[in-house]
C-alpha cells in the first residue's frame, strides 16, 4: 500500500466535510419539515470510515451498504443535488424519488444501494462478489453492515456462503456501538465483532479506530487487496453515530449518559478534526485550501437545497405504477391481465 | 357507563401488562421492548415493573424471535414476542408458518404453541417499499394460527387478552396508525374482558350496503358511512377483527340485509382479505346478491417514498364511498 499523499488527504477532507455540511443540513431540514418522513439516518460521526475504506478502492469495485447511506454515495461521487432531490422525494432524486433516504444507488458509480432491512444487503453483496468471480473479473464488493445487524441471520449465512465461495467481499463492520438504543454486549455474545470471521474461517484484519481515516486506509487497503486476490475479508470498525440512529430516536433526550458519552466522542475523536490534524503536522499550514473546501462544501449544499426544493414531485398515476417490472416483450399483456405491471 | 377515551397503544399496554400480573409465565421479548421501553412505546415501565427476566431484550434476529417463542411455549411458558414491525416478521415466516402452526399437527395433539406474537402494521408516513406493509393475509393463509387486528382501543385490550390465555398461538397486528388514537374505553372495565378468538362486530348498522373490513380500515369505511349518509345512503360496517378465524356469519347476515357490499383493505389486492370475502359471499349468498361485489385495497405496487403518490397508492374513505355510489 502506498502512503496517502497529500492531494489524497486534503481530498479525504473536502469529502469528510462535503459530508458533515450535508449530513447536519438533512437534520435541520427534518426540523424544519422541508424533509418528511419517518426515516432519516445520518452518517455524522461515520465520516472517516467511509472515506478512509473507499480510498482502498479502484473505480471498477463494488459498495453496498445499509440505509446510513448518505455519506457512502457522496463519498462514491454521486451529486449532492441528486442526493438531496431524493430526501425529498422528488423526480430529480437518484432514485426519482420512490426509494428515499434509505434507498440511495448509483449504477453509474456501481453503488448497489443502501437497503433498509437490517442485514439485506448482505447477501446481496456476496452475489454481486460472486459475479465479479464467475466472470473472472477481479473486482471487489465493499460492503458495509451495523455491529446489530452482525446478529442476524442474514450476516452469518453470507458471512459463511463469502467463505466457501472465496468471494472477493471486504466486509466492513461499522461498529458505532448500538443498534437503535441496544449496546454491542447486550445483544452481541462476542463482543469483538471482527472475531465473528474466525467462525467461518474468514480472515480477520481487525478492529480500526474508524474515527481516524489514515488508520482506516491502512487496514482497507490490506483487505481489499487480499480481497482480490484471495477471498473474503473482515474489518471492524469502531465508530459513533451523532445524530442517535436516526430522525425519531429520542434517547439523546432521555438519557444524560448518552449525550455526555456523544460529547466524549465529540471532543476527543472527532473525525474531521483528527484528520485536519494529520494534514497540518505533515504539510504545515494548509488552512487556506481547508476553509476552501469549507466555503465549497457549505455552497455544494445550499445549492443541492435550493435545486431539491425546487424540483418536482411525482404525483401521477403512471409515477407510482412504473419500474415495478422491467417492460418485457415475454410478458403476455392484455385488457384481462391482472397484476403485470405498467410500461 | 362512564367511559374514557384511551389510545389504542395505552390500551395494549394496560391489557398486556394486566396479563404479566395475572400470569407469571407470561413474558415478553423482542428488540427494543426492555431498556428502550419499546420502539412504539407499548411496553414503557415495563422492564421497571418485571425486570429483566420477564422483559426480554433481544438482538436484531427476528429467525429466532419467532422460533423461539415456539420452543418457549412448547415448554409451557406464554410468550408474547414482539416484531419491531411485521416487515421484520417476514425473516421469521419460517418458525411462523411451519413451527408456530404445525407443531400441534405434525404430532398430532401431543404439544402446544400458547404464544402471540405482537407486530405495529401498516403503510403511510412514507416509510418505503420495504418497511410498508400489512400483511395480515399472508399470515392468516396457514391453519395452526389465528390471526387478530383490532381497529380499536377496547377490542384491542379484549383481544390481547384472549390472545394470550387460549392455548393456540396467534399472530395480533397493531396498526401504527391506530396507535394514538383514541377511542373510548368503560371506567370499570373487567381485567377479564375477553372478546372470543374469530369474533367480528358491528361496528355501525345500515341497511344499503355492507362494509367489510378490519384494523384501519375500519376507520376509512366509518368515515366513508358518514359521508354517504349525507347523500342518504346507509351503510353497515363489519368489522372483522379476526382474519382467522373469520366471523362470516356476521358479514352474512348483514348481506342478507343489504345484498351489497364493498370489502375495505390497507393491504394488496392480490390474493388478499378482500378476495377470500368475495369468494365466500358468491359461494354461499349468490341468491342474496344485487351487485357486484368491490373491493377497496392499496394499488398493486410496492410503496414508494415520495409522498404525493404513496397517497395515491394508499386506500382511504373516498375511495371507499366512491366505491358504493358504483353499486347503489
Ligand atoms: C430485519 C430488521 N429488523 C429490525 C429493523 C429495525 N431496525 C432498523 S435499523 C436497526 C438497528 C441496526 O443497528 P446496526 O446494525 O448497528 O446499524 P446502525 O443503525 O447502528 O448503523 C433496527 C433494529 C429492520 N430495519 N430490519
Ligand atoms: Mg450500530
Amino acid at each position: 500500500m502506498a502512503a496517502p499523499t497529500k492531494e489524497m488527504l486534503l481530498d479525504w477532507y473536502r469529502q469528510m466535510v462535503l459530508i458533515r455540511e450535508f449530513e447536519e443540513t438533512c437534520h435541520r431540514l427534518y426540523e424544519e419539515k422541508r424533509i418528511t418522513g419517518v426515516y432519516l439516518h445520518l452518517y455524522s460521526g461515520h465520516e472517516a470510515s467511509g472515506v478512509g475504506s473507499m480510498a482502498a478502492l479502484r473505480k471498477t469495485d463494488h459498495v453496498i451498504t445499509a440505509y446510513r447511506d448518505h455519506g457512502i454515495g457522496l463519498i462514491l461521487g454521486m451529486d449532492p443535488k441528486a442526493v438531496m432531490a431524493e430526501m425529498m422525494g422528488k423526480k430529480t432524486g437518484s432514485s426519482g424519488g420512490k426509494g428515499g433516504s434509505m434507498h440511495l444507488a448509483s449504477a453509474e458509480h456501481n453503488f448497489w444501494g443502501g437497503y433498509a432491512i437490517v442485514g439485506g444487503h448482505l447477501p446481496l453483496a456476496a452475489g454481486i462478489a460472486l459475479a465479479s468471480k464467475y466472470r473472472g473479473e477481479d473486482d471487489v464488493t465493499m460492503t458495509y453492515v451495523g455491529d446489530g445487524a452482525t446478529n442476524n441471520g442474514y450476516f452469518h449465512e453470507s458471512l459463511n456462503m463469502s467463505a466457501i465461495w472465496d468471494l472477493p467481499v471486504v466486509w466492513i463492520i461499522e461498529n458505532n456501538g448500538y443498534g437503535m438504543g441496544t449496546e454491542v454486549a447486550r445483544a452481541s455474545g462476542q463482543v469483538e465483532l471482527h472475531r465473528k470471521a474466525e467462525a467461518y474461517g474468514i480472515k480477520s484484519f481487525g478492529r480500526v479506530d474508524a474515527q481516524n481515516a489514515l488508520e482506516v486506509y491502512a487496514v482497507a487497503s490490506k483487505a481489499v487487496e487480499y480481497a482480490r486476490r484471495k477471498g473474503p475479508a473482515v474489518i471492524e470498525h469502531v465508530t459513533y453515530r451523532y445524530r442517535g440512529h436516526g430522525v425519531s430516536d429520542k434517547q439523546y433526550d432521555a438519557r444524560d449518559d448518552m449525550s455526555a458519552e456523544l460529547q466524549e466522542w465529540m471532543a476527543t475523536r472527532e473525525p474531521i478534526k483528527i484528520l485536519r490534524d494529520c494534514i497540518e503536522s505533515a504539510y504545515g499550514d494548509v488552512a487556506a485550501i481547508l476553509a476552501g473546501h469549507e466555503a465549497d462544501a457549505a455552497r455544494i449544499v445550499a445549492e443541492s437545497v435550493k435545486f431539491a426544493e425546487a424540483s418536482e414531485l411525482p404525483a401521477t398515476y403512471e409515477d407510482l405504477m412504473r419500474n415495478a417490472y422491467v417492460a418485457s416483450d415475454l410478458v403476455h399483456k392484455s385488457e384481462g391481465s391482472v397484476g403485470a405491471g405498467i410500461d | 357507563m362512564a367511559a374514557r377515551n384511551v389510545a389504542m397503544r395505552e390500551a395494549i399496554r394496560r391489557a398486556l401488562r394486566e396479563e404479566m400480573r395475572r400470569d407469571e409465565n407470561v413474558f415478553v421479548m423482542g428488540e427494543e421492548v426492555a431498556y428502550w421501553q419499546g420502539t412504539h412505546r407499548v411496553t414503557r415501565g415495563f422492564l421497571e415493573e418485571f425486570g429483566e427476566r420477564r422483559v426480554r431484550d433481544t438482538p436484531i434476529s427476528e429467525m429466532a424471535i419467532g422460533g423461539v417463542a415456539v420452543g418457549a411455549a412448547l415448554a409451557g411458558l406464554r410468550p408474547v414476542a414482539e416484531f419491531m414491525t411485521i416487515n421484520f416478521a417476514f425473516l421469521a415466516l419460517d418458525a411462523i408458518a411451519n413451527h408456530a402452526a404445525k407443531v400441534r399437527y405434525f404430532f398430532d395433539g401431543m404439544f402446544k404453541a400458547p404464544l402471540v406474537y405482537r407486530a405495529a402494521s401498516g403503510w403511510g408516513n412514507q416509510a418505503t417499499a420495504s418497511h410498508s406493509h400489512a400483511p395480515e393475509p399472508i399470515f392468516a393463509h396457514f391453519p395452526g394460527i389465528y390471526v387478530g387486528c383490532p381497529s380499536n382501543s377496547l377490542d384491542a385490550y379484549g383481544m390481547l387478552k384472549a390472545s394470550i390465555r387460549d392455548d393456540n398461538p396467534v399472530l395480533f397486528t397493531e396498526s401504527i396508525a391506530l396507535y394514538p388514537k383514541p377511542s373510548p374505553m368503560p371506567d370499570d372495565l373487567d381485567g377479564d374482558y375477553l372478546i372470543p378468538i374469530g369474533k367480528g362486530d358491528i361496528k355501525r348498522e345500515g341497511g344499503d350496503v355492507t362494509l367489510v373490513a378490519y384494523a384501519r380500515g375500519v376507520d376509512w369505511a366509518l368515515q366513508a358511512a358518514r359521508q354517504l349518509a349525507r347523500d342518504g345512503v346507509e351503510a353497515e360496517v363489519v368489522d372483522l377483527r379476526w382474519l382467522r378465524p373469520l366471523d362470516m356469519d356476521l358479514v352474512y347476515s348483514s348481506f342478507k340485509k343489504t345484498n351489497r357490499c364493498v370489502i375495505v383493505e390497507e393491504s394488496l389486492p392480490m390474493y388478499s382479505f378482500g378476495s377470500e370475502i368475495a369468494a365466500l359471499l358468491q359461494e354461499n349468498m349468490f341468491d342474496y346478491m344485487d351487485a357486484p361485489i368491490k373491493r377497496v385495497a392499496a394499488e398493486d405496487v410496492p410503496l414508494p417514498y415520495s409522498k404525493e403518490i404513496e397517497l395515491l397508492a394508499l386506500p382511504n374513505a373516498q375511495k371507499v364511498a366512491d366505491a358504493v355510489k358504483e353499486i347503489v
